[in-house]
């Protein structure tokens, strides 16, 4: 068989990856995402706090600061043409005390210097006065009205979807393990020998993207995981809170956070811990009970109980401490140790990337036909009743309601299974259409949720997962079958 | 989009919903619409299919199927309305549902009276807060039975069941029936929660180890799940050294407790009680919204479906009677209890009838009295040589006991020897 050729492989199918991708496909080139997974979004892109930092955080002049306050410049734009839930809720960070004030100021005039707009600090009843649930004991707040909260999952799959449908290939199950280069050509390899070649070669394996690195030339970076864990409580307590609240960094470690998401749940996080193995997302009854005592401390009132599920992630920190976005050597970009704020620098990191590679010598002729829309994932739900049954008139499947808590439709999952990129497991619906993800966890919709799977693609009942690979949902037929 | 009139309307066509429904009708109601989200009408039973339901009810064993068919061949005999496939989105106080279905796509009804009846769903992993991996492999037990006797498929070999509630229970022997090894049934309260008969009919029978005050603390496994750890607990439910292990298995089964699927009163619509997690009714299970009643699962977890359907009984009958527009009970009194009871239902008596009240205990007591009083004065008094927080119990209030005696009803346990 003939090795696949493009002028461009992302390694790594994350929100970076495929914002990149994105990015790509509105030029005249040939572009194909790698990803070892199964999914996209399968790194931090998938557990993080979904956070559009204001950009008051990063110390003026790093890569950080400018990518941040340019993504989130960028990122209502970005949302509403991918049709990603995206919402500008504002930002505080909260002063318990005197000491802790002086910390707000100092950020307050870092994130003027930073550029951010209309950032201010204000005494707690000010604060209380639009967030009553808070503690009493909160002195001041920094406020930062251009804080916004998205889908961190939502924006890689629809980054991801919108890239395919502008002709962007994604080969998944594709661990890249070795990069050759040849003339003008490299070969990247597989860990089960598939092979590509390409011309340029764009390394945003996340967690992995010092190790990509070295695969061209000795990596000048290491990455340190540090490990994330959250609770996601029920909807219930999603309007607890209408901005999203950091707590000012302590001894014990960096604040943890309090925000609604952007689908209406209340979401903790996330705890700092080094961590050495780079697949650890295990979360631990510390970790778990640290995010719960921090977050009681911000909101006293918070009702014990409401948890429906928790995760970790891993942050690809760089020994360096800022992103790292250069060229290891002709043809090889890394765009590597982006950790928090990397959601939010997305768009921008993105839009560097393309400029640097126009900048070397690589031609980017504008497609014509690029279209940058992609019809919302949940553009059933966005519907008023009346266009609903229009559509359930044309299709009854959007009339069958599967999963129960989300009020998800077997239309709206047959749709995801088919629109790129496609998932090929129970969790991957989930992602895309939020059933399962409500209070039950799936409890009750998740037989269906699997026979609908099978029945679009063809995968064998019994062979099903949760999250390809091992993880299978049913080990065989009972014996009466 | 469609919009009519019914006068009752109920939500769910499991047991509650069926029973109040031929209720309703023999009260004289013939415009009678049940709505089932599911392609057919039983809810949950038609996936137990071990026996043991209908003792009280029919005086006879049955499986959960055919206690479900005998309410479903009533209601296709007396000609009562339901729609299957058919999901209720929302009610308002002025009693307007709203529901969608693949034939009629989004709808509306103007209902004189409604009846919710939409059952109880299991605590997920996510609600215990369980550390660990997220694996494939970890289940409630509700699943693993939807698997196992509806669709025809074994989640697993080496189970572990945590909790020893009574879907927990019956799927310990079921998995063992189908050939799978449960390796243990872990409880982390001193006691399980599932009925004596269960543990001895799906534990004991087949030398399954049941772990009471024990847990898991971590799951294991990066695909599929590889093992649990497990630790003994104190009387706080805090881990105690010394009583750790490790246990391989493919599967973890959850069977930790029900909660009512309230929904669609959660909202707003009506007030609830924190500990049942179920909307606050009176004697009728009228809720703080007028004329819309709640019964069965979805108002308190009940212990057996007899129950339920007696239960619902009451709630059809009354919104019969509130849909014809009858006079109501014009008194408000309240029912409270003692620190030994976790909750009563009814919460509250609004007119002067004969009525059941329902409670649990907290803590198992062997021994005790039950002791009813109303306005100050003791109405009842009952010996009882067992209560334990897995068996509902009940005290019968009369017409006349409220009547003589003003003033709220409160329910005591007194322990014996205290
Ligand atoms: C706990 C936590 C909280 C955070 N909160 C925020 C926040 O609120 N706001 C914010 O702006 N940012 C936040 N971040 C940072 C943000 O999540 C990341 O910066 C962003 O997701 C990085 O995207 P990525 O595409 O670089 O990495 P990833 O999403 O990890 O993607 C890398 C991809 O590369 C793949 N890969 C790795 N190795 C290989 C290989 N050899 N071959 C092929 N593919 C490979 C991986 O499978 C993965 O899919 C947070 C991060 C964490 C962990």
């Amino acid at each position: 068989m003939m090795t696949r050729e493009y002028d461009f492989a992302v390694i790594g199918g994350g929100v970076i990856g495929g914002l990149i991708a994105r990015e790509l496909s509105r030029f005249e080139v040939t572009t194909v995402i790698l990803e070892r997974s199964m999914d996209v979004s399968m790194g931090a892109s998938k557990a993080n706090s979904g956070i559009v930092h204001a950009g008051f955080d990063a110390e003026r002049g790093t890569l950080k600061a400018r990518m941040n306050v340019r993504g989130s410049e960028l990122m209502e734009t970005v949302a509403s043409e991918l049709g990603v839930g995206y919402r500008r809720n504002g930002s505080v960070v909260t002063a318990f005390s005197d000491k802790e004030r002086e910390h707000l100021l100092r950020l307050a005039e870092r994130g003027a210097r930073n550029g951010v707009k209309d950032i201010s600090v204000i005494d707690g009843d000010r604060l209380r006065e639009f967030e009553p649930n808070l503690s009493p004991e909160i002195k001041y707040a920094l406020y930062a009205p251009t804080g916004a909260i998205i889908s961190p999952y939502g924006l890689c799959i629809a980054a991801v979807g919108n890239a395919m449908d502008n002709g962007c290939d994604l080969m998944r199950g594709f661990e890249v393990t070795a990069v050759e280069r040849s003339g003008e050509w490299f070969t990247v390899t597989s860990s089960t020998g598939e092979a590509i070649r390409c011309r340029a070669v764009i390394n945003a394996a996340g967690i992995n993207s010092d190790i990509v690195a070295s695969m061209a030339s000795p990596a000048r970076f290491r990455i340190l995981p540090r490990k994330g864990e959250y609770l996601l409580c029920d909807k219930e307590l999603g309007g607890m809170v209408g901005c999203t609240v950091f707590g000012c960094p302590t001894e014990k470690g960096k604040g943890v956070l309090v925000t609604p998401t952007v689908d209406g749940n209340l979401l903790l996080g996330p705890t700092a811990e080094d961590v050495q193995d780079r697949d650890d997302v295990a979360t631990c009854a510390d970790g778990l009970s640290y995010v719960e005592r921090s977050a009681l401390r911000q909101l006293p009132r918070l009702p014990r109980g409401k948890v429906i599920t928790s995760f970790a992630g891993l942050r690809a920190k760089a020994d360096g401490g800022d992103f790292i976005i250069e060229w290891s050597e002709r043809g090889f970009l890394n765009v590597a140790g982006i950790d928090s704020p990397g959601l939010s620098s997305a768009p921008a990191i993105a839009e560097t990337v393309v400029d640097m590679i126009g900048n070397s010598g690589f031609r980017l002729d504008r497609k014509r036909n690029f279209d940058p829309f992609r019809k919302p994932l949940d553009w059933f739900s966005r519907l008023s009743d009346e266009e609903k049954s229009e559509v359930i008139r044309e299709r009854p499947e959007y009339g069958h309601i599967v999963c129960r808590c989300e009020k998800i439709s077997e239309g709206e999952i047959r749709d995801a299974i088919r629109r790129d990129p496609r998932p090929h497991d129970t969790d991957g619906i989930k992602r895309r259409t939020r059933s399962g993800m409500g209070r039950c966890q799936g409890g009750f919709c998740l037989p269906r949720v699997a026979e609908i799977l099978s029945e679009e693609t063809g995968i064998p009942f019994l062979e099903i997962t949760k999250a390809s690979g091992g993880s299978y949902i049913n080990k065989s037929r009972t014996k009466g079958d | 989009m469609r919009r009519f009139e019914c006068r009752l309307v109920i939500v769910g066509g499991g047991p509650a919903g069926m029973s109040a429904a031929v209720a309703a009708y023999e009260a004289g109601e013939r415009d009678i619409l049940i709505l089932e989200r599911e392609h057919t009408l039983g809810g949950i039973l038609t996936q137990c299919i071990h026996n043991g339901f209908g003792l009280h009810r029919f005086g006879e064993e049955l499986t959960g199927p055919e206690y479900a068919y005998r309410y479903e061949k009533s209601v296709k005999e007396l000609g009562i309305k339901y729609y299957t496939d058919c999901t209720v989105t929302g009610i308002s106080s002025d009693r307007t549902v709203s529901a969608v279905s693949a034939e009629e796509g989004m709808f509306k009804i103007q209902a004189g009276a409604v009846i919710v009846a939409t059952g109880c769903r299991e605590r997920p992993r996510g609600a215990l807060n369980i550390p660990g991996t997220r694996p494939s492999g970890v289940y409630t037990a509700g699943t693993a039975q939807k698997f196992v006797n509806i669709k025809g498929y074994m989640p697993g070999k080496e189970i572990v069941i945590l909790g020893s509630g009574d879907i927990g229970l019956i799927m310990a022997r079921r998995m063992t029936l189908e050939g799978a090894t449960v390796r243990a049934v872990l409880e982390i309260m001193p006691y399980s929660s599932g009925l004596a008969r269960n543990i001895e009919q799906c534990l004991n029978d087949y030398g399954i180890p049941l772990y009471l005050s024990h847990t898991v603390s971590e799951i294991h496994g990066k695909e599929r799940i590889e093992g649990v750890s497990v630790v003994r607990v104190d009387e706080n439910r805090r881990p105690v050294p010394g009583g750790e292990m490790y246990i391989p298995c493919d599967t973890l089964l959850l069977s930790c407790g029900l909660i009512p699927e309230n929904e669609l009163a959660s909202g707003g619509l009506a007030m609830c009680d924190v500990t049942t997690g179920g909307c606050i009714v009176d004697q009728d299970r009228e809720s703080s919204a007028e004329g819309i009643f709640f019964c069965g699962n979805v108002l308190h977890v009940h212990d057996l479906v007899d129950y339920v359907s007696e239960e619902a009984a009451i709630a059809g009958r009354a919104a019969a009677a509130f849909a014809r527009g009858d006079k109501r009970g014009d008194v408000n009194i309240s029912v409270h209890f003692d620190k030994n009871i976790r909750y009563c239902v009814p919460q509250k008596i609004t007119s002067l009838k004969d009525t059941d009240i329902y409670f649990r205990v907290k803590d198992v007591h062997r021994g005790a009295t039950v002791c009813v009083n109303v306005g100050g004065r003791v109405v009842s008094e009952q010996k009882k040589i067992r209560l334990a927080p897995g068996e509902m119990e009940t005290v019968h209030i009369t017409e006349r006991m409220l009547a003589e005696n003003t003033g709220d009803i409160t329910v005591s346990v007194i322990p014996s020897g205290v």
